[in-house]
């Protein structure tokens, strides 16, 4: 049917480097989250904070991460950052702007969902006799947890996703890169781009599977 | 202020990127929209389990990254097909199918919006599914998916950036290829920023305006 | 004892409190009734310093509340109070609810925290949910649930903000019903309130604010059989 001869095997010997590839990918997008949370974190409290310049500082992470390419936003991790004589290796370049990334649209979400939850809560905790810090953390946080845990898994799904740019800044350690280097080794772009998307499509359904589970288990209210 | 080599035919060269920018954009976002309302009430229509393989086509395009997409399609239309498309029309045949992926998410969740006993009441009156869907569920489901819709097109045009690994030189191809040239990243890198960022932010502005709006009635 | 000597409050222009006088005793029910913007459930509000007074002085057991060497956490394990809206928290189970701040604020164990939620909670008629989210609960399980979570931080004084106010009517009678219990063991209470019943077989005294004024204050069968100020009438023949 086709004039072209599919040659899996070949393209399936490299499985195992493509799965090591498949572990540095996880490893930039679990980090990307996890320091992303922190900073989003950070965002939302500096969002509410009385100091205008704090505030501002804090939209416009949020902004910018939002309303540009995220491929840009690793080029000024990378390029940007380089013009000040800092040279970052690809691994950190990549992991700072997916985790900019995160943390802008994350801080987003977080707000909306302290808009969510209305002031009586807190007052509530306060007549309890809590402090401010105690309200916050006992009532409204796990709130929020609830609220921001669907976005939060799709941004993990999309940090997995855009581990896939670290090429453009020359990472060749996850699995896009190394799948990359294989093509340039065999030309067997076709499969070898097939068996990397397969392997992408598997770790963002056991991200959204587990995530499932995990929200099944902690909020049964 | 910028002590720059940029010339005047660089900054050309760059509007003719951020102008391939739009045009991928725009093309894509058309026909993705189109084909992602006709997926999108073909799911609602059809149900959970008869549309399941529709949901798991679609749901590829949202699981599996943008660029290994652009790079499979091109491999497949020149290696295995050896059709001789432009990387154009394969950058605006996977982004359009990627955006109506989304667009279907958008759309069902649109139409799912609409309560149930409203529609039974239009049914109730003598209308047909046709005068239902048009007079009913559109006019109550554009008021839920435009929002989410504007969100989608930005998207796609901050994600056409990817496009480039289809040999289509948009607009941050365009920097990159004056970076390698000019040695002056920051300054290029700004100017590029700026021009997504001033087509974007506004019209986030407007399409979270539009959701608070329709939300608080 | 809860002293309130020329409470004055504002919110922007408008003066909401305008001189409050009132004392309750330890053990005493007060009821307050009036209308809509009288500034009563403003009151309640300011005595567990919730909100800020413009000007006066409220004392409760010898502690300013206002005063900025005060300690309103403190104060306010003292001082219960339950809202219109009850505000139960949704993440939590009904015996999570009333454990939360004797285990966060007075450093319980678990077990003892439970031991005093399950009793309260059995006290309120809600001894078969412990494990229940609120969201399962009708309105007026979720008002008593509000109450024996105040209760369960064994308050001195208890405030309730027309507790009955946001209840399907048939839910009125429930939630009333423990109030008078609380009421008959003798707990100190300041209810604001729209349930003229209630107030009557109930209140020690009632008192009747009409736009940020105590119009006046009597025992249940003075003002209601013979209320001295027309505004008072007024109100009376109006809810009746």
């Amino acid at each position: 049917m086709f004039g072209y001869t599919f040659q899996w095997n070949q393209a399936l010997a490299r499985l195992p480097k493509m799965l090591d590839g498949a572990v540095v990918t996880m490893e930039v997008a679990v980090l990307s989250m996890l320091i992303g949370i922190l900073c989003a974190i950070l965002l939302t409290l500096l969002r509410l904070s009385g100091s205008r310049s704090l505030r501002a500082v804090a939209t416009g992470w949020v902004e910018v991460a939002r309303n540009t390419p995220a491929l840009f936003q690793i080029y000024m991790a990378h390029f940007g950052i380089a013009s000040f004589g800092i040279h970052l290796s690809p691994f950190v370049s990549l992991l700072i702007g997916i985790t900019f990334n995160n943390a802008g649209y994350l801080a987003e979400n977080f707000r909306g969902a302290l808009k969510a939850i209305p002031d009586t809560q807190i007052r509530a905790g306060r007549s309890l006799g809590m402090s401010q810090t105690q309200a916050f953390r006992y009532i409204i946080v796990p709130q929020m947890l609830r609220i921001s845990f669907l976005p939060m898994t799709n941004q993990m799904v999309w940090a997995v996703l855009m581990t896939s740019l670290g090429v453009t800044v020359g990472l060749n350690s996850d699995l896009y890169g190394v799948t990359q280097d294989l093509n340039a080794l065999t030309f067997r772009t076709f499969e070898l781009f097939a068996i990397a998307a397969v392997i992408f499509y598997i770790i963002t359904k056991i991200i959204t599977l587990s995530a499932r589970l995990i929200a099944a288990r902690l909020f049964r209210y | 202020m910028f002590d720059t080599a940029l010339s005047s035919a660089d900054l050309i060269f760059l509007a003719k990127g951020a102008g391939m920018t739009i045009v991928v954009t725009a093309i894509s976002v058309a026909i993705g929209t189109v084909l992602g309302i006709v997926f999108g009430v073909i799911r609602v229509q059809l149900g959970t389990v008869y549309a399941a393989p529709l949901t798991f086509f679609l749901d590829i395009f949202r699981s599996v990254p943008l660029l290994i997409q652009l790079v499979l399609a091109n491999a497949f239309m020149g290696m295995v097909l050896r059709l001789q498309f432009s990387g154009l029309t394969v950058a605006c045949m996977v982004l359009s199918l990627y955006t109506a992926a989304y667009c279907a998410e958008i759309v069902r969740g649109g139409i799912d919006a609409v309560p149930t006993t409203t529609r039974r009441a239009a049914r109730s009156l003598g209308m047909t599914w046709g005068q239902d869907m048009r007079h009913i569920v559109l006019p109550l489901a554009t008021r839920v998916a435009l929002p989410s819709w504007i969100g989608l097109a930005l998207g796609v045009m901050k994600d056409s950036a990817l496009v480039y690994v289809v040999q289509v030189t948009e607009l941050l191809k365009s920097t990159q290829i004056l970076i390698t040239r000019l040695q002056e990243p920051m300054f290029l890198l700004l100017i590029c920023g700026v021009f997504y960022f001033v087509i974007s932010f506004p019209l986030a502005r407007f399409g979270g305006y539009l959701e608070k709006r329709w939300s608080n009635d | 004892m809860i002293e309130i000597h020329d409470v004055h409050k504002s919110f922007g222009q408008l003066e909401v409190l305008k001189g409050i006088e009132l004392t309750v005793d330890k053990g005493e029910v007060v009821t307050i009734i009036g209308g809509s913007g009288s500034g009563k459930s403003t009151l309640l509000t300011c005595i567990n310093g919730l909100e800020p007074i413009a000007s006066g002085r409220i004392v409760v057991d010898g502690t300013e509340v206002h005063a900025k060497s005060t300690d309103l956490n403190r104060l306010r394990r003292k001082i219960g109070i339950v809202f219109q809206q009850w505000n139960a928290f949704p993440h939590l189970t009904v015996l999570e609810n009333v454990t939360l701040a004797p285990r966060k604020v007075l450093g319980m164990g678990k077990a003892e925290a439970e031991e005093i939620a399950r009793t309260q909670l059995a006290h309120v008629g809600l001894g078969d949910k412990l494990a229940t989210y609120p969201a399962r609960l009708s309105g007026g399980q979720q008002q008593r649930m509000a109450i024996a979570r105040a209760l369960a931080m064994s308050p001195d004084y208890m405030l309730f903000d027309e507790v009955t106010s946001a209840l399907d009517p048939q839910l009125v009678g429930e939630v009333l019903e423990t109030l008078k219990m609380l009421a008959e063991e003798g707990m100190t209470m300041i209810c604001v309130t729209h349930e003229m019943a209630f107030a009557r077989d109930v209140s020690d005294r009632v008192a009747y604010f009409h736009k940020g004024v105590m119009a006046e204050i009597g025992v249940p069968d003075q003002i209601f059989g013979d209320p001295q100020h027309p505004e008072t009438r007024k109100f009376l023949a109006s809810v009746r």
